[in-house]
């Protein structure tokens, strides 16, 4: 993990309202983006994630509020005059210039003399291990070239931020894999600001030290990718990010370290006391993730230890390779789901109707608020 | 190798002689014929025997003879060089007042109209469903000298008192441009149409103005429209001869008149022919001309794109 320094923000985001006639696309957005860090918006197609970026980027106008750049208001200033770039999802190369050309167009417009220009284009294709293709036609290259291109186009102008509006989502799966550490690398050399506008948990995760998980036109909670796995807030954080088991609850006592709730038809579990927030109801929803579960055979009644624990029969067991995943339906009606590493054969005598006990440790239990309408 | 044999021969006479190789010989050949056809018997032989009538002499009462008369090639263009300059210059006047309104009625077509493009394309197209004789007999009527519209002018100041908008060659490069109009826009629009506006987008990110970005990444993506929109109104404006003969008096005359009444007036065939095959090789020279400055392979290039 990267350390972050918040102490500067780089783009500041008061306000910001974009509605499209009805629809309204980014709800009164308030966010700070750090100097020199590597930001991830997340979301859902549909989510607000790109109309917040294309703001950034000058392209849609905020319906209200303002966006700020290193301190200054830039809300009405035209794309050309604002000081980031921008990677297209579409690369969104000029086909009519070869690749130095196009990585040249910005110096171009911002009059850099001749030398120097051509010593930033040869240093920005080399960060891309493009130099020896600086003659070709875009159109003549690879997605993941193009791909390239675009960066070192952005790059090579050193903007304040560098907006990537899904870079790699055109890419397959092994090229974007490599992109995405490619990406966190160059992120790292050069020190500016990127954000990152995806869908993907997984690529955020990866690159982001600060991650924005966003639905509809809102963040639903912000934070790095550890925080947000391991202390998600919301049921929608804990689903979208990785698998979670939910299973509602109410808060019998609070004193100390940990609560004790009463969860699945009266089984007593303890949560972290710093899990609850002030202001929560006695009624909450408790979760826990499928690998911090253990599984065994169940012998009696669960012993009460340090550990939580909700006793269950087998449903479902699915071999995975490197894992095994269990679906337990608890004797309170929930459906669990456990992973169960495949490092030993410690579980493999575990089969579909077996009567097991699941357990957790109680510090790898979250709290998200209950939403009444659709909590199952 | 007897089963084989016998295994292969009923997909052989299932497909006779025609197998997957002869077909694939065949096809294309059977795509171009037809249009080969065409061209040879209303294109190459006509263009030959005219060649063929130019070279001869005599009069229509006694009939023609090849006589292999070159000279008539220099004599026409001594004779009729007034009127062939006064094509190049209407068609290349009208062309240019074609692109200046037809540019942007493109763009607003292709970017600006949204569900009204359509209708907007229609429109375009619309004046071609009536003839081009009615067309421009309706702008006689329009450019007459006590029509509302040469009044108008005159209250204005444009056209003087004693002015007069008919039978200038304000009014037949005015009919020209708007008879060969629609062949401008139409190419223009097709190549704006296609075009990426992220790459306008990705302009203006670069620090490029809306001009900026419109003179880099827009009109030489247009390129390969522009350059079809061009030859498509400029040479068919070069023959054109309804426009003069109907907006125009013999002081406006172009070279399509001087064909016109060489064949069918004075009956002058082969002066006729010959000067048909001048504006033909010119036309020919200064497409070559176009082609090598704009720079054919990057107009291809930029089609590709």
């Amino acid at each position: 993990m990267r350390g972050v320094d918040v102490s500067e923000t780089d783009v500041a985001l008061r306000g910001l309202t974009k509605r499209f006639g009805e629809m309204v696309a980014v709800d009164n957005l308030d966010l700070d983006i750090p100097r020199g860090g590597f930001f991830a918006l997340l979301g859902p197609s549909g989510c607000g994630k790109t109309t917040t970026l294309r703001m950034i980027g000058g392209f849609e106008e905020p319906t209200a509020g303002t966006i700020e750049l290193a301190g200054k208001d830039i809300t009405q200033q035209p794309p050309h005059k604002r000081d980031v770039n921008t990677v297209f999802q579409s690369y969104a190369l000029f086909p009519h210039m070869t690749v130095a050309e196009n990585v040249a167009f910005g110096l171009e417009r911002k009059k850099v003399d001749k030398a120097e220009r051509k010593t930033r284009v040869a240093e920005a294709l080399e960060l891309v291990e493009l130099g020896a293709l600086a003659s070709r036609r875009p159109t003549q290259m690879s997605g993941g070239q193009q791909q390239r291109v675009a960066l070192a186009r952005a790059l090579v102008n050193r903007p304040r931020a560098l907006l990537l509006d899904e870079p790699l989502g055109a890419l397959d799966l092994r090229l974007r894999k490599q992109l995405q550490l490619e990406l966190s690398q160059i992120q790292r050399d050069v020190g500016i600001t990127f954000i990152h506008v995806t869908h993907d948990q997984e690529e955020a995760m990866t690159m982001a030290d600060t991650i924005a998980v966003m639905r509809d036109g809102r963040i639903d909670q912000l934070g790095s990718a550890t925080e947000l796995y391991d202390h998600p807030r919301t049921a929608f954080v804990a689903n979208f990010l990785g698998n979670s088991n939910l299973i509602d609850a109410d808060v019998v006592s609070s004193s100390g370290a940990f609560a004790e709730v009463d969860a699945d038809g009266g089984a007593r579990l303890r949560v972290p006391a710093r899990a609850l927030s002030p202001n929560s109801s006695a009624k909450i929803r408790i979760g826990v993730r499928p690998e911090k579960m253990k599984l065994e055979a169940a012998n009696g009644t669960p012993q009460a230890g340090d550990s939580s624990a909700l006793l269950g029969h087998i449903v479902d067991a699915a071999y995975i390779g490197l894992a095994t995943q269990y679906v337990v339906r608890t004797d309170g009606g929930a459906d669990l789901q456990v992973f169960v590493q495949n490092n030993s054969d410690a579980n493999s005598g575990l089969n579909e109707g077996d009567r097991v006990v699941a357990t957790w440790d109680p510090e790898h239990t979250f709290v998200v608020e209950r939403e009444e309408p659709n909590a199952g | 190798m007897s089963e084989s044999g016998e295994a292969a021969a009923p997909r052989g006479q299932a497909g006779g002689w025609l197998t997957l190789r002869r077909r694939n010989t065949l096809l294309p050949l059977a795509l171009v014929i037809p249009g080969m056809l065409w061209l040879i018997i209303f294109y190459a032989i006509p263009i030959i025997s005219q060649l063929w009538i130019s070279l001869q002499t005599g009069n229509p009462d006694d009939g023609f003879a090849q006589t292999w008369n070159w000279a008539i090639y220099a004599d026409s263009i001594s004779e009729y060089s007034e009127q062939m300059l006064r094509s190049l210059q209407y068609a290349g006047t009208a062309t240019i007042a074609c692109f200046i309104i037809g540019f942007p009625l493109a763009y607003f077509m292709a970017f600006k109209a949204g569900r009204w493009r359509n209708l907007f394309l229609l429109l375009v197209i619309l004046p071609f469903f009536t003839s081009l004789i009615v067309r421009t007999v309706a702008w006689q009527t329009i450019l007459t000298d006590d029509s509302w519209i040469t009044n108008a002018l005159k209250t204005v100041g444009l056209v003087p008192q004693d002015g007069r908008l008919l039978a200038t060659s304000f009014a037949v490069i005015a009919g020209i441009t708007y008879n060969f109009l629609p062949f401008m826009v139409l190419p223009l629009y097709a190549s704006l149409e296609r075009m990426d506006r992220t790459l306008v987008e990705a302009a203006t990110d670069l620090y490029a103005s809306r001009w900026t970005a419109f003179r880099k990444i827009t009109l030489p993506l247009a390129g390969p429209g522009i350059f079809a929109g061009v030859l498509l109104t400029f040479i068919p404006a070069i023959g054109d001869y309804i426009n003069a003969q109907l907006l125009g008096t013999s002081q406006q005359y172009m070279i399509g008149n001087v064909i016109q009444s060489q064949y069918l007036v004075v009956r002058e065939y082969p002066t006729a022919a010959a000067l048909s095959f001048i504006m033909m090789v010119v036309v020919l020279l200064i497409i070559a001309v176009a082609a090598r400055l704009i720079g054919t392979k990057r107009l291809s290039e930029a089609a590709v794109a």
